[in-house]
């Protein structure tokens, strides 16, 4: 039972993980019909700033690693709106093109990191709070599952928020569902591009320090490891749903973790795939029905 | 007949590439000859002594600038495989290295579980070349544009993590198979017979460059682009745009299945990195490289990828580079940084690739010469 328990909460943990990496994406794609392969970059690069950050912050004490997450973003985020202002925009609707030269700049980010800090794993200094346990019905549960659950549900309840109040987040389903409706009545869609890959990069690289956080280190790969994971859930849970996307990624992160569990090592990430060619097969929108 | 209908006449002959008559015989001359040449050149390479450096780590028919131009060939056919489905029918596949690992660890297989004899190989590989690009397609096509992406990608990323685990002890998990050598005939193993794997690499890119030229002025082709231009126009003239698309994908993935054997007999092993996302992402880089959808494009793409690659890897730990200051030197010192460079620049300022060049600078040399001849 109680092997149950944490194997429940590691599968929420890392669909949590996904699920930040995969919001950004989600959004990216729906308003945009660009499927990033920059965001593994990102991530990898909010989570090296994060790195950099704590080692040189270390005097602030208990406040280093909270500082050291708001930086990442921050430079996840700023990485993200000057890849869409300097080299997504020129290509307007140009899709194919736009995916390539995101395909190139995840390669660069990738071996420009690598030839900076190595290719090797860095240690990362973890606050001694995630690495202890708590007891929940009889399973020692590390607190790093908890503080990915943390982050991804307020990043969950913020989205949907901002998607439903405010006019921004107005703009954004409209040009999800309709993009040249909304050009049409005169609204600029394309300012919007920029805040929402600022908005995907911060989130990613919120996933990036977490994850590092749970694994410990931090290495050139991480990014485009997680990347695989998250189109997968993206296209599971239909282009721009956020919702879905969540569903998807709570979906995914238990089927794998059950899976390699009670099964055999290693079944679980087959099973994942599987999951998706049998959901894009049955319903080729996506769990949400959206056609993309 | 009328004006109208023998202008259209000509469109549609100009279009579908049957007889030109515009053309002149020197031209078409031309295009026969200049191919026949570099394959000429190409086939008598291993008993040219001279060196190019830089390019090539010794003179060209030392054994190991022999490997390294096989491995570019083998990339190139690769590649040109891969471009029937990117550029020939406008198929985004991100599984394309599933049929080249799938024939990298069939061969690697059959040649050293199962103990069986080069015959043995060969049938495995084309048995595995029909039959998983047929499986994959048909079910992966069921769906389109994106769908059939990551469908594609699901698929070998399945087989891949698989083979990373190392089932029955099969597949040698992260190390991958080595070649067993001793099932092979004596020629095309040992330092000194590179030449032989060179013209097998040299035999498998011709062979890809044959089927391409063939299918593509045949009907195949044509339904190919078709597809590409405009599917559901291919649907309401009645055509199943569904086979057409099977065809390419059967086609390439053949190929591409006869690319990982060549390659495994090349570099004597079967690795997990022939099954990667990665490996997929770099043929899309070297088919871009060269230019999309043209007959020399993906082999040029190809042939320079491999060729960069190896040749920065060198470059990387000169002493030229390790002199330079940091913020040239770390990105100088990693070939993919350098490569993805390459690639973004080639998307925005020379879409169409390398080999549309040739064409930008004949019109442009038209036009100015046009421009020379009218007063100004």
């Amino acid at each position: 039972m109680s092997s149950l328990i944490l194997i429940l909460v590691t599968g929420v943990g890392l669909g949590a993980l996904y699920f930040l990496v995969a919001s950004g994406l989600s959004l990216i794609y729906g308003l945009m019909h660009v499927l990033n392969f920059a965001h593994g970059a990102f991530l990898t690069a909010g989570a090296y700033a994060a790195w950099v950050a704590a080692a040189s912050l270390s005097s602030l004490g208990g406040w280093s690693f909270p500082a050291a997450v708001l930086i990442g973003m921050f430079v996840g985020a700023l990485i993200g709106a000057a890849v869409e202002f300097f080299l997504i925009r020129p290509l307007y609707r140009r899709h194919i093109e736009q995916v390539l030269v995101t395909v190139g700049l995840g390669l660069m980010g990738v071996a420009l990191i690598t030839g900076i800090w190595g290719a090797d794993p860095q240690p990362f200094p973890r606050p001694a709070w995630t690495t202890a346990t708590t007891t929940i019905g009889g399973a020692a549960i590390p607190n790093d599952r908890f503080l990915l659950i943390g982050a991804a549900a307020v990043l969950l309840i913020g989205l949907l928020l901002l998607l439903k109040y405010t006019r921004l987040g107005l703009i954004i389903r409209a040009g999800v569902e309709n993009r040249t409706m909304v050009q049409a009545l005169g609204i600029d869609v394309r300012r919007t591009f920029t805040l929402v890959f600022a908005l995907g990069g911060a989130a990613a690289a919120l996933g990036g320090v977490l994850g590092s956080v749970y694994s410990g280190s931090v290495s050139p790969g991480q990014g485009t490891a997680l990347l695989i994971y998250a189109f997968i859930v993206v296209v599971i849970g239909g282009f721009g749903s956020i919702g879905g996307t969540a569903l998807a990624a709570l979906v995914v992160g238990l089927v794998q973790q059950l899976a390699n569990y009670y099964l055999y090592s290693g079944i679980g990430d087959v099973s994942v795939v599987l999951l998706l060619a049998l959901v894009l097969l049955v319903r080729p929108g996506g769990l949400t029905g959206r056609t993309a | 007949m009328t004006d109208l209908a023998q202008a259209l006449t000509d469109r549609a002959i100009s279009a579908t590439g049957s007889p030109r008559r515009g053309r002149p015989p020197a031209g078409r001359i031309l295009t026969v000859l200049v191919p026949l040449a570099v394959l000429a050149l190409l086939i008598f390479l291993p008993w040219m002594g001279f060196s190019i450096p830089g390019v090539l780590p010794g003179a060209v028919n030392s054994p190991g600038s022999m490997q390294l131009l096989a491995l570019c060939l083998v990339a190139g056919g690769i590649a040109l495989s891969y471009d029937i489905l990117f550029g020939r029918t406008g198929l985004l596949s991100f599984g394309h290295a599933l049929f080249v690992g799938a024939g990298a660890y069939s061969a690697a297989i059959a040649l050293g579980e199962w103990g069986g004899g080069l015959g043995l190989a060969v049938l495995v590989v084309i048995a595995m070349g029909i039959a998983l690009p047929l499986i994959v397609g048909a079910v992966a096509l069921r769906v389109k544009g994106i769908a059939f992406a990551m469908v594609t990608l699901a698929f070998a990323q399945a087989v891949a993590i698989t083979v990373l685990r190392n089932p029955a002890g099969m597949t040698g998990g992260e190390e991958g198979l080595s070649l067993n050598r001793s099932q092979l005939p004596a020629v095309l193993s040992g330092v000194v017979n590179a030449p032989y794997r060179y013209w097998l690499a040299l035999g498998f890119c011709l062979l890809c460059f044959l089927v391409v030229a063939w299918l593509t002025a045949a009907r195949t082709g044509h339904a190919w682009a078709a597809v590409r231009e405009n599917e559901a126009r291919v649907e309401v003239l009645g055509l199943s745009s569904y086979r057409a698309k099977l065809t390419a994908v059967v086609v390439g993935g053949f190929l591409g299945t006869l690319g990982g054997f060549v390659q495994l007999i090349v570099i004597g092993g079967a690795n997990p990195h022939l099954l990667s996302t990665e490996f997929t992402l770099s043929l899309l880089i070297m088919v871009v490289l060269g230019g999309a959808g043209s007959r020399w494009g993906a082999i040029i793409g190809g042939v320079l990828y491999v060729l960069l690659d190896n040749r920065l890897q060198e470059l990387s730990t000169s002493q030229t580079i390790a002199e330079l200051p940091a913020v040239l030197r770390v990105p100088l010192g990693q070939p993919v940084f350098v490569l993805g460079l390459l690639f973004v620049l080639v998307v925005y300022f020379a879409p169409g690739g390398i080999a549309a060049i040739g064409g930008r600078v004949r019109g442009w040399w038209r036009r100015r010469r046009q421009s020379g001849v009218t007063p100004t």
